[in-house]
């Protein structure tokens, strides 16, 4: 078929027929906004990331200024008692369905610093609650991608509509 | 201006013992002060005109632990004009009846003297008599205890969060 009359708009287009959870899911994991937040060297990688060379717009995903306009946060680097304070603000902030992302030893479980490291929290998950955890110290470009494609396998895994009873006797029952 | 030079213009101006010269072998000779000469030594090194040590390049505090029972502030001096540098050091008893050990603030001298104080202040615990605004800078302004010293325990929780691993 000549590519020119393929393009053209007929009219005589197909229809999908799927489930509304299907779509919210997909339409949820295909535009995964991350706050612009950074702390420490993890941030260059996840920088590295966001530019040209691994694209992570691709994905439809893209950094936002603000916790509101957010879908996950992702935690780069060290986190330390004086932040911590404000990274619980800055989570509670964003909008619900929110999501975290664990990036590099230090937020993962402390890190270089888990023994001596008076500062340190020893994981971010002491202060909010975490979806996909990162490892490497810091990690890969690559790895934050894969964290991301993780955090879209459990996104696409969820039951947004389904009426909480149901699930309860599903559960049950298996 | 070579170190030897510098010490002899300060022993002649406050006499021949006011000054001990430790760790001479190495390329950084230091000048051991008593602290009661601090505040004038600082002065006439600010404000001779052979010296004009116009910069306090660093600030250094330094607990030698339980036994020695001292602690050590170090001050490191650069002239800009004259390029030359000098490294003065003043040990202090570690606690004085229960409070923390106390040393006049040079904040008045030089300006940088006052966020390395703080900082020093943070960790350290040394208390500088006379600074304009002795707060925590690094640590949040509810910690408790001094990081840097020897003895320093680490509280078990804050704002709710454990502490330890």
């Amino acid at each position: 078929m000549d590519f020119q009359e393929n393009s053209l708009k007929t009219g005589n287009g197909g229809v999908i027929i799927t489930s509304v959870e299907d779509l919210l899911n997909w339409a949820r994991l295909s535009s995964l906004w991350p706050m612009g937040f950074g702390l420490a060297c993890c941030a260059i990688e996840m920088m590295a990331s966001y530019a040209s060379n691994y694209d992570l717009e691709r994905f439809g995903i893209f950094p936002r200024p603000s916790p509101r306009q957010s879908d996950v946060i992702i935690v780069a680097g060290t986190v330390t008692f004086k932040m911590a304070d404000r990274i619980r603000r800055l989570y509670e902030q964003m909008p619900e369905p929110r999501y975290v992302i664990s990036m590099g030893s230090c937020s993962n479980c402390g890190g270089p610093y888990w023994e001596h490291g008076y500062h340190v929290v020893k994981g971010v998950d002491r202060i909010i609650p975490v979806d996909v955890y990162v490892p490497g110290c810091p990690p890969r470009p690559e790895a934050l991608i894969g964290g991301f494609l993780k955090l879209q396998e459990k996104i696409n895994k969820e039951r947004p509509i389904a009426p909480q009873l149901l699930l309860k006797i599903e559960k049950e029952t298996e | 201006m070579k170190f030897h030079e510098i010490k002899e213009i300060l022993s002649n101006k406050f006499g021949e013992n006011t000054f001990l010269e430790i760790n001479q072998k190495s390329n950084q000779p230091i000048l051991q002060i008593g602290i009661q000469q601090l505040i004038e030594a600082c002065k006439f090194l600010y404000e001779d005109e052979r010296l004009f040590f116009d910069y306090l390049v660093c600030l250094t505090g330094i607990d030698n632990g339980l036994e020695k029972g001292t602690v050590d502030v170090l001050y490191n001096l650069t002239s800009i004009p004259y390029q030359h540098n000098l490294t003065i050091k003043v040990t202090i008893s570690r606690q004085i009846e229960g409070y923390f050990c106390a040393i006049p603030t040079l904040s008045n001298i030089w300006k940088t003297a006052n966020w390395h104080e703080r900082e020093t202040f943070d960790l350290v615990g040394i208390y500088f008599e006379g600074h304009p605004d002795l707060r925590r800078i690094l640590l949040p302004s509810d910690w408790h205890g001094y990081p840097l010293r020897k003895d320093y325990q680490e509280q078990d929780c804050y704002h709710g969060i454990k502490v330890t691993y």
